[in-house]
């Protein structure tokens, strides 16, 4: 703690770790439950598509992204394929 | 149709009984006939939270083991016409739940008239939530700002899903109410605590109410008396808003902004 924040009493402001702590585990954990709750994965699909879009041509829907439990693994799973060059 | 309200939570002490004393309360002072059962069978509470402890005589596991009938077990409230107190045991342990018996309980309150059946679900996630949580119409997931009770929430909500006789049946499913309790305004604008929009936003259930964070639920413990009861209190007012949203009233959150004292409140007192 710095020594301003002693003078002046203000304490860490720690709720968007919670957040941010909560946000990840929780993902995860509704994974492991085979819930079919990865329902980030759209929203990631996304943005993949627009940063690789920036570098590379390629089209939305040869940008494929899944996750999938093998034992005691989570494979986030991304293919990409890329438009054929002539 | 009687309907059949869970009061869950997955992580203890955060005020499921807190909460299913005040709502079976608020619910039967609109003039419903109301039941509240304590499911947390060997370490039982509700009966001290609703000050009627001193008129158990049968319990829940009698009643489903046939040693005492309904009638017999229910305790009428001393507050409300139309309340009454399921009990739980003290002695036995939560194996003595079973499906059968829980079921065929439910539908004798329902055949008594009942209106509202609250079940206040113990902690974790073994038999004796599951057991809270089988026979649910609607849920009330109690909720600490907080990261521990925030994932044990979404625990719960995996199991309602997964194991709730509306799950099963891939009908209607429970509907699901967030209620956040022990809620800080002030940590909350200070960057200490998660908000109750956090909260909805990470579990994505829609909320219900936010209970603040007041001495009065321990001054409504030491008598025995519900929360909802106590007069003026905030959380007594935030309650009766649960209440009014639960059947479909308009009623704005209130007690979740922090109001910074005025000059005159700090060099003063208020
Ligand atoms: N809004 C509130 N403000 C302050 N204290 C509260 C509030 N709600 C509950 N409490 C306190 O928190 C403690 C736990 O409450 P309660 O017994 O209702 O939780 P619970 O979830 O039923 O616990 P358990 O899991 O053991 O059954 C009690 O001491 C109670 O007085
Ligand atoms: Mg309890």
């Amino acid at each position: 703690m710095s020594l301003l924040s002693l003078i002046f009493g203000s304490k860490p402001k720690t709720a968007n770790m919670a957040k941010e702590r909560l946000q990840l585990i929780i993902a995860r954990e509704r994974v492991d439950d085979g819930k079919p709750s990865a329902d980030f994965l759209p929203a990631m699909q996304q943005e993949l598509v627009a940063v690789i879009s920036k570098y590379v041509h390629v089209n939305a829907d040869d940008i494929k992204v899944s996750m999938e439990k093998k034992g005691n693994y989570e494979v986030l799973e991304v293919n990409i394929v890329l438009p054929e060059q002539n | 149709m009687t309907r059949i309200i869970v009061v869950t939570s997955g992580k203890g002490g955060v005020g499921k009984t807190t909460t299913s004393a005040s709502f079976a309360s608020g619910l039967a002072m609109r003039g419903f006939k109301t039941a509240v059962i304590d499911f947390d069978v060997g370490l039982r509470n509700l009966d001290l939270i609703m000050g009627c402890e001193r008129r158990v005589v049968y319990d829940l596991v009698n009643v489903i083991s046939g040693e005492a009938t309904l009638n017999q077990a229910l305790i009428k409230d001393k507050h409300c016409e139309n309340l009454f107190v399921l009990p739980a045991s003290q002695t036995r342990d939560k194996d003595a739940l079973t499906e059968e018996g829980v079921e065929k309980v439910l539908k004798d309150l329902e055949h008594l008239g009942f209106e509202y059946v609250i079940c206040d679900s113990p902690a974790g996630i073994e038999r004796g939530a599951v057991m809270a949580l089988t026979f649910a119409d609607e849920a009330i997931i109690v909720t600490n700002p907080e990261v521990s009770s925030v994932r044990d929430s979404d625990r719960i909500l995996g199991i309602l899903q997964a194991k709730s006789k509306r799950a099963q049946a891939g009908g209607e499913p429970v509907k699901e109410h967030l209620l956040v309790t022990r809620y800080s305004p002030k940590r909350v604008e200070d960057g200490e605590m998660l908000s109750y929009k956090d909260v909805q936003e990470i579990l994505r259930v829609p909320i219900i109410g936010v209970i603040p964070e007041s001495e009065s639920v321990l001054h409504a413990s030491n008598q025995g008396t519900p929360a909802i009861h106590i007069e003026q209190s905030e959380v007594a007012e935030a309650y009766k808003d649960v209440i009014a949203r639960f059947l479909g009233e308009d009623a704005p959150l209130r007690f979740v902004s922090y109001e910074k004292p005025g000059l005159f409140k700090r060099l003063f007192g208020g």
